[in-house]
């Protein structure tokens, strides 16, 4: 007989049909949806995808940065950069945010593969600030005060004409809804990515890694280019989300793009509140944080408290966050990732 | 423009910033714990003092010396009850959770005193400078520039001559055997974090009395003075003055040329030196 080592599993498969069926929903949705909805929907699918970089990045691959929000704003940068000098459709324009956060990703790459742990962290935090004013000295698009997209620019964005149409919406609310098929995609895409990764050899090269170097190193792991793949592609996806939230938002600063609050901060309290190191941890996370928001949009900055506490509540008496609470319970995975082995064991020992 | 003068405004200005990195780089060396909320316990402190001065009508220094037992006890309970109990080989949790003890302290800052910037009043020592001759220096940069070789000073005098030194030193070497020669690391830890708070409350002082501050400017704080530890390297203290002074006279060379460039030269300088020497210039401790 022969023994296989296997990721699926039944809630895995169950998960992947509902998943589909969920997606297609989704696409179906801006038909009964209200405007207000489908930007809040936006906004959660935006801070899922970040999310779930972020924990490819530090829960995966180990490496904890504190500045993811340099290819945040150098994404969202590239595409006003795009519109206002270049005069391309800010849809278009989305792919050179990931252009750009793909050349700033590679020197900072160079320089924080030097720093381990806590150095890291920092380290990526100050090249994020650097970039901050550095930008913010580019006249051309509003210096440290910031710009907006020209109204010749969004007036006649790729396919919102046809959405109109579709829906029978305003030009805004049509735009919306494109805004939001591109979050949806993009959260999609990330999460396929990240999953496809962590099953095949990279993925088990990257949990490797990040458990002990040392031993991934003699055992024939290339944990320099296991890291450098990782950072890569998520700086370039961070940096493609980056542009999608500012071609909504129409409106930029270098303050606001460069946010450490805003993209590192709450991104990082998604997927410890949800669960660090599962794909499921940000997809939970990133509903409480919302729901969280939502019930105390009224309190300022009670509600920072609040999350803040949280953050440390959890990393003191769940340190596998919500999600693994469930999961210890119930032993559920819906995107297992883990290798088991199959097969029956013949009388006599194991061979073929 | 007088370049003498540039790089003695960035040696005083370096002063304020080792105040900052100090009490992180003692915790740092130590337990290698990175505090990312060290920059809003400074604000904090700041606060508690500005509470004092305009509440009890209190001298600075004296209320900084009323505050200084409240935040070493402060500094003790967090590492005792909080801390302690996610230091581990991963530096994952330690991380996170003071991550959010930043966002909560700011955001708590925010709710109790406002968004307004406020400042803590020094009297005559606010616009006082004294004249050199060939360069004038202000009383208050100077005045922060000595506290902090002080309070190195003081720590350095701890680290070598007491028995509570030699414990932060044996436990910053090897916690484990230090625990089997009858050390307890948590209560150890616990007493650096208490100390480390005592230079936060001084940091606070000459942060409240020679600028504005709100509740917003923490992590700004925590940036410049990781960057002096870094640069400092690894448990040497004054390496941390050296540091700070490093980026203080990064920041006025900056300013000098493009008042905007001020703080983007003095990370700058910060990556220039980590680039060259990835472990800072006086490594003492091993990471």
């Amino acid at each position: 007989m022969t023994v296989t080592a296997t990721t699926r599993t039944r809630a895995g498969t169950i998960t992947g049909i509902l998943a589909l069926i969920l997606i297609a929903g989704a696409m179906a949705l801006p038909a009964v949806a209200s405007r207000s909805l489908i930007q809040d929907l936006f906004f959660i699918l935006t801070m899922l995808t970040l999310a779930q970089l972020w924990n490819l990045l530090a829960g995966y691959g180990g490496m904890v940065s504190v500045g993811q929000q340099a290819f945040v704003g150098i994404g969202a940068y590239a595409m006003f950069a795009g519109v206002i000098l270049w005069g391309i459709d800010p849809v278009l324009a989305i792919p050179l945010g990931g252009i750009a956060a793909l050349a700033l990703a590679i020197p900072t790459a160079f320089f924080a593969f030097r720093l381990q742990g806590a150095y890291f962290a920092i380290g990526t935090w100050v090249i994020a600030e650097v970039t901050r004013l550095l930008i913010a000295q580019w006249k051309a698009l509003g210096g440290g005060t910031g710009t907006s997209l020209p109204r010749e620019a969004t007036s006649d964005i790729i396919g919102v004409e046809t959405i109109r149409t579709i829906f029978e919406v305003r030009e805004a609310a049509a735009r919306d809804i494109l805004a939001y098929w591109l979050a949806l995609a993009l959260a999609v895409l990330t999460i396929a990515a990240i999953y496809t990764l962590l099953r095949s050899r990279l993925g088990l090269a990257l949990a490797a890694v990040r458990d002990n170097i040392e031993a991934a190193k003699s055992v024939g792991v290339d944990a320099r280019r296991v890291r450098w793949a990782v950072f890569l592609v998520a700086a370039v996806m961070t940096g493609l989300t980056g542009a999608l939230i500012y071609v909504q938002t129409a409106r930029i600063s270098p303050d606001a793009a460069f946010s450490v609050t805003d993209w590192t901060a709450y991104v990082i309290f998604i997927v410890v509140i949800g669960g660090i190191g599962r794909i499921e941890g940000p997809i939970l996370g990133v509903l409480v944080f919302w729901g969280l928001q939502t019930a105390l949009a009224d309190y300022g900055a009670w509600y920072l408290l609040t999350l803040g506490l949280i953050a440390i509540a959890v990393m003191l008496f769940a340190p596998r966050g919500l999600w693994g609470l469930i999961s210890d319970r119930t032993g559920l995975q819906l995107f297992p990732v883990q290798r088991r082995l199959t097969g029956t064991a013949t009388k006599g020992g194991m061979h073929d | 423009m007088n370049w003498l003068d540039i790089i003695v405004q960035g040696v005083l200005l370096g002063g304020l910033y080792a105040l900052f990195a100090t009490g992180l780089s003692l915790v740092f060396g130590i337990m290698r714990l990175v505090n990312l909320a060290h920059g809003d316990l400074i604000v904090f402190a700041a606060f508690g003092i500005l509470l004092a001065v305009s509440t009890l009508g209190l001298n600075p220094f004296l209320a900084a010396l009323l505050a200084a037992p409240v935040m070493f006890a402060l500094g003790w309970a967090l590492q005792r009850y909080v801390l302690n109990r996610v230091l581990g080989k991963d530096i994952l949790p330690p991380l996170l959770v003071t991550f959010g003890l930043s966002v909560a302290l700011q955001n708590g800052l925010l709710q109790a005193f406002s968004a307004d910037t406020r400042r803590i009043p020094a009297g005559a020592l606010e616009g006082g400078s004294l004249n050199l001759g060939v360069v004038t220096v202000g009383w208050m940069p100077l005045l922060t520039f000595a506290s902090a070789v002080l309070v190195i000073l003081a720590l350095n005098r701890i680290f070598y001559a007491t028995a509570l030194g030699r414990a932060f030193r044996a436990t910053s070497d090897d916690p484990v055997t230090a625990s089997l020669m009858g050390l307890d690391p948590k209560g150890v830890f616990a007493m650096a974090t208490g100390i480390a708070m005592v230079v936060v409350t001084v940091a606070a002082l000459y942060l409240g009395m020679r600028a504005n501050f709100d509740p917003s400017i923490g992590p700004a704080r925590l940036i410049y003075a990781f960057e002096a530890v870094i640069i400092g390297g690894l448990g040497s203290l004054w390496g941390t003055l050296a540091g700070g002074i490093i980026i203080g006279v990064a920041q006025t060379l900056g300013a000098a040329i493009n008042p905007e460039w001020q703080i983007l030269a003095g990370h700058l300088a910060f990556l220039l030196v980590l680039l060259i020497r990835p472990r800072g210039l006086f490594p003492r401790a091993v990471d």
